[in-house]
């Protein structure tokens, strides 16, 4: 996400933080949730599953914001999340854009 | 790393798990239609045991034996008429009709017809891919012009049923049409479907890259529904003549049509009132 600043509630507002779980080998590789996680939680590793998929692996759960995107999406029910903890929103994430 | 204890979707206690994984394809839009239903069942609270799933044959077809519900697995083009049947013999059921293109608008054409013209109490949900997938990928009643299918080499050249309009003009009470893609739209269409009495119908574009993609050559099913998503116009309320689908083109989705008319079961009821004296008393007739 990309703010002109800070907004005034950064430190109050708590992000729900997610947990990922993937059935591997229910898996078809379809990309679906690789492509729709808003996140960018997951990429699409050089593994095979045992029915010769390339499967999603979690790339970075810290991001994981337990939206449910990937688990509406996913034709196979292979994957979802579960809520880990709220977070504090990062600062370090804030992308602050440019001033001109 | 998920090795110490068994992990089970959220979704598995609608899904007849010993026939998981199902047969479809990937990158096929079917499962996650069928989540999009599961969700919209969830949503609503439903009583399962007063929801039934009718589909007919096909891709799609198989829906029926996935959900955990009381579900039929009918011939082709037919769940609508086993689903009426099932409405009148047991009026409390949540009926929906899940089944494709060529089931529900070919062969199926008349019972769609008639059941909205009727208002039977259902939800119809239609699974469009453009094509009868199952038997090999012949041209269907949705394919667009121009479209090559295994029975339509040089191009598809008769002109495509408007699934919205056909629904409307029968008679349907709630009339939406949502990609795949669009899950929680879909999922809501869902709901609002399964609340209305009467007649709804839930279009689902989806992909078939088994069949429709690799003759048209339009990638995976991950480009395939990328496009139709991309390619979406939401315009609620649109006309439904509007809503034709051309070839690789704009595809307006939204809801078209929420409108009132008594059911088939509220007309049968006041009617039966106003015509109950000239019943002639039999101990076979029991109606009060
Ligand atoms: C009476 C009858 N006619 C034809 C068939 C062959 N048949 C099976 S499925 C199908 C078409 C399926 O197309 P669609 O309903 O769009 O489902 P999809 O596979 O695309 O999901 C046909 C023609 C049949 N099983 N029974
Ligand atoms: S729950 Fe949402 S944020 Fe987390 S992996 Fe799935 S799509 Fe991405
Ligand atoms: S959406 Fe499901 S089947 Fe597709 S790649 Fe992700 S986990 Fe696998
Ligand atoms: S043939 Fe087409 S519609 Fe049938 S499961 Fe495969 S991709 Fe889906
Ligand atoms: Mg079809």
């Amino acid at each position: 996400m990309k703010y002109w600043r800070a907004p005034y509630d950064i430190n109050e507002v708590k992000i729900a933080h997610g947990q990922v779980h993937i059935i591997k080998d229910r898996c078809k590789g379809c990309e679906f949730c690789i492509e729709y996680c808003p996140t960018d939680v997951l990429e699409l590793s050089d593994e095979f599953n045992a029915k010769g998929y390339h499967i999603p692996y979690i790339k970075n759960e810290e991001n994981c914001t337990n939206c449910g995107l990937c688990e509406m999406l996913c034709p196979e029910f292979a994957i979802w999340s579960t809520l880990k903890k709220g977070r504090k929103a990062k600062v370090a994430g804030l992308v602050l854009g440019k001033q001109e | 790393m998920a090795k110490k204890k068994k992990e089970i979707h959220p979704m598995e206690s609608l899904l007849r798990m010993d026939r998981i994984p199902h047969i479809w394809c990937p990158g096929c839009g079917i499962g996650t239609a069928v989540t999009a239903f599961t969700s919209a069942l969830e949503k609503l609270k439903a009583d399962l045991n007063k929801v039934c799933v009718i589909s007919g044959i096909g891709c799609t077809g198989r829906v029926a034996g996935y959900v955990k519900l009381d579900s039929f697995h009918t011939t082709h083009g037919r769940p609508i008429a086993f689903a009426t049947g099932i409405k009148l013999g047991d009026p409390e059921l949540k009926v929906v009709v899940f089944s494709g293109d060529g089931d529900i608008i070919a062969i199926g054409g008349n019972h769609f017809m008639h059941a909205a013209r009727r208002n039977i109490d259902m939800t119809v949900i239609c699974v469009n891919n453009f094509i009868y997938a199952m038997t090999g990928g012949q041209v269907a009643p949705t394919t667009p012009l121009t479209a090559y299918t295994t029975t339509s080499p040089y191009g598809n050249v008769e002109v495509p049923s408007n699934i919205p309009q056909l629904a409307e003009a029968c008679g349907a009470v709630y009339v939406a049409r949502w990609t795949a893609l669009h899950i929680r739209r879909l999922t809501n269409a869902i709901v609002e479907a399964m609340q209305k009495p009467g007649f709804s119908v839930v279009e689902v574009i989806s992909s078939c890259p088994q069949y429709y993609s690799r003759i048209n050559k339009l990638g995976d099913g991950l480009d395939m529904m990328k496009f139709y998503h991309d390619n979406s116009v939401i315009r609620h309320n649109e006309p439904t003549e509007n809503l034709d689908i051309d070839y690789q083109k704009q595809i307006i989705v939204g809801k078209f049509i929420d409108r009132e008319r008594p059911t088939y079961m509220d007309s049968y009821k006041k009617w039966l009132e106003e015509v109950k004296h000239q019943i002639p008393k039999s101990p076979k007739i029991q109606n009060t």
